[in-house]
């Protein structure tokens, strides 16, 4: 199962950017998939990205929305939030685990052999406080002169629209490097900062910064495809606690807002058929619809 | 044995009924054409330079 996720980071990876042809026009694509909202954290500026990053444009519609209005145009954030909203219902954050390109680099990163650290639960909390006010809030009500906003989070620190755009473009098009000045510096030290912490910490950003991974764990209980935990199953045994990625304990809490839904607990921890994936509350595995329940005794 | 009752949970899909409401809505307001339009274009800002 962990081969077949890894397979599936690929290739989403591949499909949401999959613009080859960069090189030699020296762009980024401009096509009519971009109207395509990509699932995970995707910079919209990287030149192979064939989709939206909805983070980026979220902001986007935030920021200019009062000069929107001003000129009876009604966009209010609904198509792209609504993407992401039906996006999460299905699978929450799943799609951390399965589809975001730049998780996939986080946990690649994380292969490295070094000494490795946890990241302290209480910051898990940043990721909502930059999702209302760096997405949201700031770009919508701190406006220049002309009532526009700044798309403070993209502006101001997301690592992967460094790596995937920012380090790429200058180096496509020459005549952008005399425009580098501090912002490019601030966004490559933070990129530097999450690599180093990547390759020390299981999916640091993901857990603590991302705003788009915030917006999925609000769909944490309420989501379709979700890990279920059968209590009378479980013997609390606490395997489950040390294959996660996201330190989640999944016996004490089955709808942790961290879940990825990457399975580690399912498939190489839990001996006792504890943990399934369910749709909708139906378990998925043959396992749990035929088997009897397993005696609690280890 | 007693057979354990499998009971679709109901919540997911109101949710998953309002984003689809938002979703259409944004259709219907021409967003996905802005949408298009902004990411068509390259945010120097956004990516630190400029």
């Amino acid at each position: 199962m962990e081969l077949g996720r890894k397979w599936v980071q690929i290739v989403i990876a591949f499909l949401t950017n999959g613009y080859w042809g960069f090189p030699f026009t020296r762009t980024i694509y401009q096509g009519p998939l971009k109207v395509v909202c990509s699932p995970g954290l995707n910079c919209y500026s990287c030149p192979a990205s064939t989709t939206y990053c909805p983070i980026g444009a979220l902001q986007q519609l935030m920021l200019t929305m009062r000069f929107n209005l001003e000129n009876a145009q009604y966009f209010l954030g609904w198509y792209v939030v609504g993407c992401i909203g039906v996006v999460g219902s299905f699978l929450g954050r799943m799609v951390c685990g399965w589809a975001c390109p730049f998780g996939f680099f986080q946990e690649m990163l994380y292969k490295i052999p070094s000494r490795k650290f946890g990241v302290p639960r209480i910051l898990r909390f940043l990721k909502y406080a930059i999702l209302a006010f760096m997405v949201v809030l700031l770009p919508l009500f701190v406006v220049n002169e002309f009532g526009m906003g700044s798309p403070w989070f993209c502006k101001f620190l997301c690592p992967a629209g460094t790596l995937e755009a920012g380090i790429p473009l200058p180096i496509m098009q020459p005549g952008l490097r005399s425009t580098i000045g501090i912002l490019f510096y601030n966004k490559l030290v933070i990129l530097i900062a999450f690599i180093g912490w990547s390759v020390m910490a299981s999916r640091p950003f993901c857990r603590v910064a991302c705003p788009l991974g915030a917006f999925y764990a609000l769909f944490s209980r309420v989501k379709l495809v979700k890990l279920e935990l059968d209590l009378q199953k479980c013997t609390q045994c606490k395997a489950c606690h040390h294959v996660c990625p996201m330190g989640v304990k999944f016996n004490e809490s089955p709808d942790d807002a961290e879940c990825i839904s990457c399975m580690a607990c399912m498939n190489q921890a839990c001996k006792f058929d504890a943990i399934s994936l369910s749709v909708g509350g139906i378990p998925l595995r043959a396992g749990d619809i035929r088997k009897p329940a397993v005696s609690k005794e280890v | 044995m007693k057979k354990k009752k499998q009971r679709m949970r109901k919540a997911p899909f109101i949710v998953l009924g309002f984003f689809l409401f938002l979703f259409l809505a944004g259709v219907i307001s021409g967003e996905p054409s802005r949408v298009l339009e902004q990411s068509w274009q390259i945010c120097l800002s956004c990516i630190g330079i400029g």
